[in-house]
Parts: structure tokens; sequence; C-alpha cells
């Protein structure tokens, strides 16, 4: 019978923090890896765009030492994935500075394995040109416009990048952009364990102790074997029950029963958790089935212009309750006065203005007639440069002050909360692809660095 | 009618990359589960989000008892008109909405 594979995963994402009392417990269960995510296209297009990380390295770097020590006190290997938020060529460097100045202090020699997961530009078009891009749904255009504007491409690695720095026997694994999933299934799959109960352990472990009682507790611990996984939560005060685990697989999913990953897809429409008490759950019955094809999925930003934000607040009620009237005329009058005074303005400059306490979230779909007392004018300007997207924002900014309502009325001042009311944002990006590209072989194109240091 | 805030315990709405978003509804027993599965319809559904039926996936699982809606994002996460970067304010959304 081959050995089950024990991985324990300190929270969602580094940065985010774990409980180390937790941690404790986990090293305690004897892990073969320690796995953790280090970021996702969760909070937006910009983390990848300018290919920077959303967590403070600060914080990142007390984290990344405790499991630093950890893998050197248990002698396991500790791998991570999306390194820097977006998982660009720039954020694995980031990990890897970071790994060589604390195995420094720490005096501890690793072995360090770098995975990388850009695409170049061109790479991208020569697949393009060989019908080895397909998109999936919905998928943004293609564009010689949009690829031109694209600043960064990363492919997701599967599992089998990971397990060749794994075979390297490298001591810590950093990779560009990875599946959630590729970073904890990797190392069972390696040790033919059950293929669907590696992919589902993955999934249900990737986010940490989002599958428990307490999501924010952090650290959680799968053991996978030849028919299935147990998992359970290593905070005293967080359970894993079977509705708690089963529901994880909701999370962030569009579909519950099929989860898409490279070379294959998992299945889940026949699993069963069961309670073995009232803090561990089995789970078995999970698929795996093997596609024809091998793809990866692509990401990729593209610079869509700079943004100047206004930010006022209405309290007069005379103007709360006609928001929508002050807002239609303040909105007629700027776009006049840009056509008139900015000549040089390009028509492809946007102003959206959102009503919070009215309708900035929902918009449209609104459904809710009560006004708050006081209502925020969000301004967002969008245009193709800082500078022009400054100009439009500050030729707004007196009307948001002072646009009366009616013209036999005085002359209204709402509140500014700070000065100066515009705020220039830098550049604004939006995500480009959504598709995957056919590979001939797993691990083209995510190059392995191995260094000692 | 009941809204679907007094038949579900929990409702959970989440981006599921940046092209789809994701609600979950969860129901506290059969009877409420039942009732949730036979009102919540794709058509009731789509007419809610003002979006067209082809554009939303609905499934029923019936051993947590949740419907899970998907559908796709009218504006792709953090583009010019997006409103809600992670897409969680549509859970309050589907809240209010009164079925049989």
């Amino acid at each position: 019978m081959t050995k089950s594979t024990k991985i324990l995963v300190p929270s969602g994402v580094l940065g985010l923090g774990f409980s180390e009392d937790a941690l404790i417990q986990g090293l305690k269960r004897q892990p073969d890896i320690i796995s953790i995510d280090g970021g996702s296209t969760d909070s937006g297009p910009f983390y990848l765009g300018m290919g920077v990380s959303k967590y403070s390295l600060e914080v990142c770097e007390a984290e990344w030492h405790l499991l630093m020590q950890a893998r050197h006190d248990n002698k396991i290997p500790l791998v991570i994935g999306s390194c820097g938020t977006c998982g660009v060529n720039a954020g694995v460097d980031m990990m890897f500075d970071m790994t060589v100045r604390i195995a420094k202090k720490l005096g501890h020699s690793v072995k360090i394995a770098r995975i990388y997961c850009e695409r170049e530009r061109s790479e991208f078009q020569i697949a393009l040109s060989e019908n080895r891009i397909k998109p999936l749904e919905p998928a943004p255009q293609i564009t010689q416009d949009s690829l031109s504007k694209i600043t960064h491409i990363v492919s997701s690695a599967g599992v089998e990048p990971i397990q060749k720095a794994m075979e390297a026997g490298a001591d810590v694994i950093l990779v560009g952009r990875a599946t959630d999933t590729a970073l904890i299934a990797a190392l069972p799959l390696l040790n033919n364990a059950h293929k669907g109960a590696s992919w589902h352990a993955a999934k249900i472990a990737e986010c940490g102790a989002f599958c428990s009682t307490n999501p924010s507790s952090g650290v959680i611990f799968v053991e996978v074997d030849e028919t299935g996984f147990t998992v359970e939560a290593m905070a005293q005060n967080a359970l894993c029950t079977p509705e708690t685990v089963a529901a994880h697989m909701l999370y962030e999913n569009a579909d519950p029963f099929i989860l898409l990953e490279p070379g294959g897809h998992l299945d889940v429409t026949d699993a069963t958790y069961t309670a073995l008490d009232a803090r561990r759950v089995r789970v078995e019955g999970s698929h795996w089935h093997s596609s024809d094809t091998y793809t990866v999925k692509l990401e990729a930003a593209k610079l869509s212009g700079y943004q100047t934000t206004l930010l006022t607040i209405v309290r007069e009620p005379n103007y709360v309750a006609h928001i929508d009237d002050w807002i239609e005329k303040l909105s007629r009058i700027c776009n006049t006065k840009i056509k008139q005074s900015m000549t040089n303005s390009k028509s492809t400059h946007s102003i959206d203005f959102r009503v919070i306490g009215k309708n900035a979230v929902l918009g449209e779909l609104e459904f809710s007639e009560s006004l708050a007392p006081e209502l925020g004018v969000l301004v967002i300007v969008t245009a193709d440069s800082q500078g022009e997207a400054d100009d439009i924002a500050m030729l707004i900014n007196p009307y948001l002050l002072h646009l009366p309502l009616s013209e036999d009325e005085p002359i209204p001042t709402t509140a500014f909360a700070y000065s100066p009311a515009n705020s220039s944002r830098g550049a604004f990006f939006e995500f480009a692809l959504n598709h995957i590209m056919k590979l001939d072989k797993p691990c083209d194109g995510f190059p392995l660095i191995i260094d000692e240091v | 009618m009941a809204s679907l805030s007094e038949l579900t315990h929990k409702i959970r709405s989440k981006n599921a990359g940046p092209f789809w978003v994701t609600i979950d509804l969860f129901c506290e027993d059969d009877a409420h589960y039942k009732r949730v599965r036979d009102g919540l319809t794709l058509p009731v559904i789509a007419r809610c989000l003002l979006i067209p039926e082809n554009l939303v996936k609905r499934f029923e699982i019936d051993n947590l008892k949740v419907i899970k809606v998907s559908f796709q994002r009218k504006h792709f996460q953090g583009s010019r008109l997006d409103r809600d970067m992670h897409g969680a304010q549509f859970a309050f959304l589907l809240e209010q909405l009164q079925i049989d």
C-alpha cells in the first residue's frame, strides 16, 4: 500500500495571516510538505497590469520567515504559487530575494527552485497563429489594439512543473502563476495517491480554513491516500464538518461539480462527505478525467487609460431629494464645458458618476427607495493620459462644489472631505484574456531554475 | 410570497474569476429548499439580474440544500463600468426577491 501524503496549508494566501498555534498543531502531524498560495486575480486587473503585489511585503516576509523556520525544523519542502499576487516573473524574483534574505538570517542552506510562468507577447502571437489559443466563455476580444496594450501575460502552471522541482530535491519552490490546486495536488499525485482525491483535496484546502467553521483561523491539514482524503482544521476553535467542506467546493466556482485544470478536469458529482468525528471529514468518490490535449489558462491585463477621481458629499435635503436631477445637470454642463474648452481632449474619455447612498453598487438593479440623509458622489474620470484625466477632473471640481439645481436659487456648497478633491489614480488596467493555450508538453514555457544558497 | 432572505439561512455572492459571478443560496431544511428550488427558476433569476437567460447557469445541489446561480458579468471585473470588484453585493439583490 502506498503511503498517504500529508499537506499543511497555513492559510489561503501569504500575507493574510494565520494562527501560529494552529501552525504548530499542524506540524505535530508530521506533514510531508507545506503549501501556500501567493495570490489570484481576485483583487482585480491592476496587480497583473503593473506586475506588483497586493499584500505588504513586510507582512509577507514575517509570515515567510515562520514558514521557512518550520520547513527547516521539519525537513520538508515549502511551496508557494502565484508569487507576488499575480505570478509575474518579478513576483518570483521578489520571493527569491526574500527567501535568500531569510535563509541567510536563519543560517539555513536551502535549495531554491524558481518556476517562471510569464509568456512573451510574441510567444502568444505565435500560438494564436498556430491556432493553439482558444477562448473560454465569455472571453474579451483579442485585437491588434488590445494586444499592443497588454503589459503582462501569465499562464497557470499545472502540477508537472512543480513535480519537476520536487524531483530535483528543492527545499523551497517558488512558482509564478499556478492554479491554486496544483500547488497542493502536485505531491500526492507524484506519490501515486488517488487522482480525483488529490485534486479535490487541493480545491478544499486551497483557501486554508475557509472550508471550516472558522475561516480566519487559517491552517488546514489534508491527508490524501489511495481511495480519498481526510481534512481537518488545525485551530482548536475551527471544525471541519461535511457541510463546511462540501460548501467550499462551491466557493468561487461557477460550476459546483466540475473543476477545469491543466490536463483534465475534476468531477465531484459522486463525492461523499462523511464526519469521522467532530473535527475531521473523510471525502471519497471524486473522479479525475484526463483530457486528450494539455492546456493552460492564460491571464493578461492591458493598459486601458489613466484615472482621476473626485468625491463630494451632498447633505442639503433638497439636493439629496433631487440627486438624479442634479447629477444629470452636472454631467450635461461638464460635458459641454469639456467640448468647448478642452479641444485637445479625445472622445475616448469617460466620466462616471456614482451616488453612494442611493445605487452606487447595484446601479440599475437597485431596488431600495430609501435615501440616506447624506449622499456621496463619486466621479471617476478615465482618459488616455493622466494629464487629460486630471484636467477633466479639475474642470468638474467647481461644478461638483457649487452647481445650483435651478437658476433662481443660492449657490450651494457641497462637502469636500479633503483637499484637493481630485485624486490622480494612475494607470488603469482591464483583464484582456480568458483563454486557454495548448501545450505540446506540460512543462513547455515554465522554465525551472535551481539555486543553492 | 416570501423573500429569499426568509427562505434561506445564507446567501453568498462572489466572483468566480474575472468573468463570472456565482451566488450560493443555502437552505435550512427540505421544505425551504423545495420552495426555493421551485420558485427561483431561470426566468425569475434573469429578470432579477436584468440579463438574458442564456448567460445564467443554475444548479440544484440536493444533498447540501443549495441552489447555485452563476452568471457572466455584464461588465468584467475591474472594467470601467464595474461597480463591485468582488461581486459580493448581488447576494443582497437576491435576498429581497419575492418568490411563490
